[in-house]
């Protein structure tokens, strides 16, 4: 037989409504996405794009404080693009609205909640998630467990807002490295979560600029590392891109000179890299 | 005869009670009024209703001290109010610094007040009225202790009892509460009733006081009694629901809608408690009300059995038709009213659950210093639209964050002391150690000159900062300052700092 059974076909599309993955082609089912606009990353997401109504986590490339920023930056990015009204949760103090205005976040769009507390974070986000006017929720917390993570996915999924957790380690361990070693960001990356999507981003050194003579050269865009760790019903990636910028879109690594590439292993794709599909 | 005096008449020996030949011949000269208690009890509730307003949901009119009734539900002879200000301090830093907020208003408005905190209203009236010096925020707070030693120091009148047992107790030679509180209690109540111990009670908390929570007839309100006291928390979400049914209906009938929900909780113990709702915009949807009192209902101890609740629309605002159409259709609306009402009930979850201050927008501030150049503003409250021009300042005069210049994503709460090797004056840092790491820089882009605003102190008229973004081999990005224009001491410090992360 060589057509599939209708019954199987519906099978299947149960089971992945089910496993709350990706369009099916043929029904259009399944989230919205949000492209990223960039081809190589919406290539590689299921659906094309960042699943719209589910929960994705967010990284720092390590425990220090400035990886941090990137992510907060990628997750910025994607609020801004989301467009309409966006919850923001804090852990701390620290956030600066100049900068999320700067890549597209504007400040009438976001309202904040000093959750402090880590519990509180996460419960703040659940509220948020169950009321259909947000277009999307990010909160800080060092800490997801699956439970919670279940929870929130859960959520998203019922109204259909945005969920994004940033996840941020190195608050407290001020030196870099943090209490217990392994329980770093990318050991915490490793444990299981109800996620759609985990993404961890490291900055890069930026892309140099042509050299004018004062004793030290101009910063350029910045550029990041990103990576998608896991992905539901998709493998993980990463590529080397440009941050964000005042839209909130990424950009391909214009100057991926070939020196950079020489270091990596093969990259067919342009500089996108396949890692072990994890999940 | 004289039924009040002030502060200086009462220097020149004039007190209530005194009759008023004898009062003109001690002070000639002495400016009389006519007593209109009706006028004092109105003022009074004005006070009240204000209090309700600004501090707590549950406020009483505190029956006179001269007199004295006897008991407690005697009339209310126009100058005392108690406040029960449990949970009442999210807005002020402690309960002393409510109670200091009160007599300051007070003050500025003319009235001369006497005030004290208690755990009981009993013990919070007789310390108010007798204290011999008024208690302005003790530190530390007073332990109970404390409490119950001034209490004892204070003069038996100091319980409000009736006049012929006030005779009784100093004839035989009771002067302070603590005389009576040693006292052997059978002999007491057999020579004097019940009256001195109970009030006695009452003010060490041993027994409730009955309170009769003042309720301004304007305010739209729903009230029950049950025929059994309850208590548990079904019974109470459903008399919840019945509530704030009728109460929406009586605000439709107005047109109006609550801002902010007041729900006493009448114990048969006499016992008032309440639970206080605040809401972003103003509604009138009884389910969504009804969810946001119940979730409150966790703080509420029934005792007992709850008898009766008062649930009063605290503060109501007039309702736009259009508005309410909207909170019809229960936030799901696919106009931009409906979604606009679904962050409301969001905001207002969010805010009842974590504090009202704890949620907030930002917009932007008229000012180059970066710390100060974002304000808080309500979550709802309309923004000053931001059109950042390259300049740094809106088009059109409104104040703008720059959008020419980066600005970090992290900002720290403090600029960051840092040590560093650099080389020339206008450049910025080679290397730089913040938090025990030893950064190298690699690139960097600035200055970005930034100067102190004159007209904000004296001190910042010459001073001005020049931040630097650099980039170190990683990829981290810092913005960095300079305290100080390299050369001139008044400009600043000459240190480094670091200030915030970019990515």
């Amino acid at each position: 037989m060589s057509r599939p059974l209708p019954v199987l076909a519906e099978l299947r599309r149960r089971i992945r409504h089910l496993e709350g993955t990706h369009p099916d082609p043929a029904d259009g089912r399944g989230p919205a996405v949000l492209p990223f606009g960039v081809a190589a990353i919406d290539r590689h997401l299921p659906g094309g794009g960042l699943a719209l109504g589910r929960l994705h986590e967010i990284a720092g490339g390590d425990a220090t404080t400035t990886d941090g920023a990137a992510a907060t930056l990628f997750a910025a990015g994607i609020l801004a693009r989301l467009g309409g009204p966006v919850l923001w949760i804090l852990a701390g103090h620290d956030l600066f609205a100049p900068a999320l205005a700067q890549v597209g976040l504007a400040p009438e769009r976001v309202i904040y909640v000093e959750a402090g507390e880590e519990k509180t974070v996460l419960l703040a986000l659940e509220e948020g998630l169950r009321h259909a006017g947000l277009a999307g929720v990010v909160g800080e917390a060092a800490r997801l467990p699956m439970k919670a993570s279940r929870r929130l996915q859960l959520a998203a999924e019922g109204s259909g807002v945005t969920a994004l957790v940033l996840r941020r380690f190195g608050q407290s361990s001020a030196s870099g490295t943090s209490a217990n070693g392994d329980d770093g960001a990318s050991g915490e990356l490793l444990q299981p979560s109800a996620a759609t999507t985990r993404w961890r981003i490291s900055a890069l050194p930026s892309a140099p600029l042509p050299d004018i003579p004062p004793t030290v050269p101009g910063i350029g865009r910045a550029r990041w590392r990103v990576e998608l760790v896991r992905c539901r019903g998709g493998e993980g990636a990463a590529w080397t891109m440009e941050a964000c910028d005042a839209q909130g879109c990424l950009a391909p690594d214009r100057l991926a000179v070939p020196a950079r590439l020489a270091d990596r292993p093969a990259a067919p794709a342009g500089s996108q890299q396949h890692l072990a599909a994890a999940g | 005869m004289l039924a009040a005096a002030d502060a200086p008449a009462r220097r020149l020996g004039l007190a209530p009670g005194l009759p008023l030949a004898d009062a003109r011949l001690r002070a000639p000269g002495l400016a009389v009024a006519e007593a209109d208690p009706a006028a004092d009890i109105a003022g009074l509730e004005r006070l009240a209703a204000w209090c309700l307003r600004r501090y707590s949901p549950i406020v009483w009119l505190d029956a006179g001290g001269g007199g004295g009734e006897g008991g407690n539900e005697g009339v209310a002879s126009g100058d005392g109010l108690g406040l029960d200000v449990t949970g009442c301090t999210h807005a002020f830093t402690s309960e002393w610094a409510l109670l200091a907020d009160l007599v300051g208003r007070l003050g500025a408005a003319g009235i001369s007040a006497r005030a004290a905190i208690a755990t009981t209203p009993a013990a919070a009236e007789a310390l108010a009225r007798f204290a011999p010096e008024a208690i302005t925020a003790p530190d530390p707070p007073l332990a109970p202790e404390a409490e119950r030693a001034l209490l004892d120091a204070l003069p038996v009148a100091a319980l409000r009892l009736a006049p012929e047992t006030l005779d009784g107790l100093a004839r035989l030679g009771f002067a302070t509460i603590g005389d009576l509180a040693r006292t052997p209690r059978g002999p007491l109540t057999l020579r004097f009733g019940a009256a001195p111990l109970r009030r006695l009670d009452q003010a060490a908390g041993r027994i409730g006081t009955p309170l009769r929570p003042f309720v301004p007839a304007e305010l739209v309100q729903a009230g029950r009694a049950f025929a059994e006291p309850i208590g548990t928390p079904e019974a109470l979400a459903h008399a919840i629901a019945t509530l704030t049914g009728r109460l929406c209906a009586r605000l439709a009938a107005l047109g109006a809608g609550a801002r902010r929900l007041d729900l006493l909780f009448h114990g048969i113990d006499g016992r008032v408690q309440a639970v206080r709702v605040g809401l972003a915009q103003a509604a009138r949807d009884a389910p969504r009300l009804a969810r946001l009192l119940a979730e409150r209902l966790e703080g509420v101890d029934p005792g007992h059995g709850i008898e009766r609740m008062t649930l009063l629309a605290a503060r109501r605002e007039a309702l736009h038709p259009a508005q309410a159409a909207a909170l019809i259709d229960g936030g799901g609306g696919k106009e931009d009213g409906g979604k606009e009402d679904g962050i409301a009930a969001l905001i207002d979850a969010l805010a009842n659950r974590l504090g009202a201050g704890r949620l907030y927008r930002a917009a932007p501030v008229e000012s180059d210093i970066p710390e100060r150049s974002v304000a808080r503003i309500g979550p709802l409250a309309p923004t000053p639209s931001p059109a950042p021009a390259s300049g740094g300042k809106g088009s059109a005069g409104k104040p703008a964050w720059p959008a020419a210049w980066p600005r970090p994503i992290r900002l720290l709460a403090r600029p960051e002391p840092i040590e560093t090797i650099g080389l020339l004056p206008d450049h910025p840092p080679r290397q730089f150690t913040w938090r025990g790491i030893r950064r190298k820089v690699v690139r960097a882009d600035g200055p970005e000159r930034i100067f102190g605003e004159w007209w904000q102190s004296e001190a910042e008229t010459a001073t001005l900062r020049d931040y630097f973004q650099v980039e170190d081999e990683a990829g981290g990005r810092f913005w960095l300052f300079r305290s100080g224009n390299g050369e001139d001491p008044r400009s600043g410090s000459q240190r480094w700092y670091l200030h915030g992360i970019f990515a």
